[in-house]
């Protein structure tokens, strides 16, 4: 079947794309446009790995298809860190070394930005609550909630 | 996954026409969390699929006190719980759209696709029944409405026929002293499926000390081929006074007509222990909230709620 044509913006960046109907916004993120931070855990749709931002709402993007996101913008962990330096999250998952393999940091860091645009201030159950969708085997996930926490009110 | 074409119309009349001309082989996609799965396990292959984002009727979220709510089925669990109109005439809705997998699959995932995907465990499925919601079909010969505790068939089937499209799922106002609540049995906290769920819907008549149940539905998730309502528990109710006797007895004909199997999830009595406890506690949810009670959902309360009539 002949490819399809995707105009939509991602990090701010007008971007244009050809991808198959089969293709995932994932797989043409990490393939076909070099966005690697955004990684592959589950692919299904558990693992959270994969979030990304759509038109501000997070989403695993293994379960979006590339032909959808038309018109549409797109958020990835690229689009975190500004000219002037890291995101405060960034900054603060560093300081509580809130990683370890870091697989799941990039899913990690899209979530809990999404969040404190949401509730700039939340309680350590409602961080607990919003990453729920978002596994990592290696740290415990103290240390990310303790993270995030940190950085609410100062993130922007 | 198979590769398809991919279609997304911006009209109904489109819609239907994609799908008739493929029958069996098209697919409608809406919030992809089940359908892109299942593509991806080759359980389905379509060779045609519909994204139905596109369609206004679908996409279109109203509450009007003579109207109701109406749902289009490629509505978000998002855009439903964060509604104030829905949160507060709503609320067992609130209580199953926060529940349904994390914050990423909530941002697509729909009540439609829950309701078309029609797994006996599926969380909107109880509510909805318990709210007496109606779901709108459309197809090649037009128009028609079936109550949504007649829409699943089977595990994993529903009653559309091929070209046929769910376009939205709509209930009326709940009446003055009415509430209701879902809430289901998981081993964890957050992202996980039913053991069992229960949503109930009551509406109370009577004095303020003396209430009886006037109208109430009750349904259950994960006891069953598909979502279970059951009368038998509205029927141990109607025209009864509210008290822990009535309950436990309606609670009691819940675990009569449950058919609980044993599978990876828990053992049939397990589930019928659940039944009995979470019917109990459904009703006195949907009982304080008729009282005008704040009743926590799973989020507010992180599963520790504490259930007593008020």
């Amino acid at each position: 079947m002949s490819k399809i044509h995707v105009q939509c913006t991602i990090n701010g960046e007008p971007t244009e794309f050809l991808c198959e109907a089969r293709q995932s916004l994932l797989e043409v993120l990490r393939e076909e446009l070099g966005f690697t931070g955004t990684k592959e855990g589950c692919n299904d749709g558990n693992c959270g790995a994969c979030s990304v931002t759509l038109d501000g709402v997070l989403v695993d993007s293994c379960l979006v298809l590339a032909a959808e996101v038309e018109g549409k913008t797109v958020g990835t962990v690229e689009g975190l860190a500004s000219a002037e330096g890291l995101h405060p999250l960034q900054q603060k998952f560093l300081e509580h070394a809130s990683l370890q393999c870091g697989i799941c940091t990039p899913g990690f860091l899209v979530a809990s930005k999404a969040l404190l645009d949401e509730n700039p201030n939340p309680s350590e159950h409602e961080v607990r609550h919003w990453l729920a969708g978002n596994l990592c085997r290696c740290t415990g996930y103290d240390k990310i909630v303790r993270a995030v926490l940190d950085a609410s009110g100062t993130a922007e | 996954m198979r590769d398809f074409e991919y279609t997304a119309p911006t009209t109904l009349r489109e819609a239907v026409k994609l799908l008739s001309e493929k029958g069996d082989s098209a697919r409608v996609l809406a919030g992809g969390t089940d359908l892109i799965v299942q593509m991806r396990a080759r359980r389905f292959q379509p060779e045609r699929v519909v994204d139905i984002k596109n369609v206004p009727e679908a996409n279109e979220l109203s509450l009007s006190p003579r109207k109701g709510l109406r749902i289009g089925a490629a509505v978000p669990c998002q855009r439903i719980y964060n509604d104030e109109g829905v949160k507060e005439h709503f609320a067992g809705l609130t209580d199953a759209s926060m529940i349904i997998g994390g914050i990423q699959i909530q941002g697509r995932a729909t009540l439609g696709g829950n309701l078309c995907n029609a797994s006996p465990s599926a969380d909107s499925i109880p509510a909805l029944i318990a709210y007496g919601a109606e779901a709108e079909i459309i197809g090649p010969n037009g128009k028609r409405k079936l109550p949504v505790e007649d829409f699943c068939t089977a595990p994993g089937a529903n009653a559309l026929q091929p070209g046929e499209m769910l376009v939205a799922i709509r209930m009326s106002m709940p009446k003055p002293n009415s509430g209701a609540h879902y809430l289901r049995f998981i081993p964890r906290n957050e992202m996980d499926i039913a053991v069992v769920g229960a949503g109930a819907f009551v509406e109370l008549g009577g004095r303020s000390k003396s209430r009886v149940f006037k109208t109430v539905r009750v349904a259950l998730a994960a006891v069953a081929p598909t979502p279970l309502p059951v009368p038998e528990a509205a029927a141990a109710l109607e025209g009864q006074p509210v008290n822990d006797e009535t309950i436990a007895a309606a609670a009691a004909a819940a675990q009569q007509v449950a058919k609980p199997i044993s599978d990876m999830r828990g053992p049939a009595e397990y589930r019928r222990h659940l039944v009995g406890v979470l019917t109990k506690r459904a009703l006195i949810g949907a009982v304080n909230r008729a009282n005008g009670e704040f009743v926590p959902n799973a989020v507010q309360s992180s599963g520790h709620a504490v259930y007593q009539l008020s």
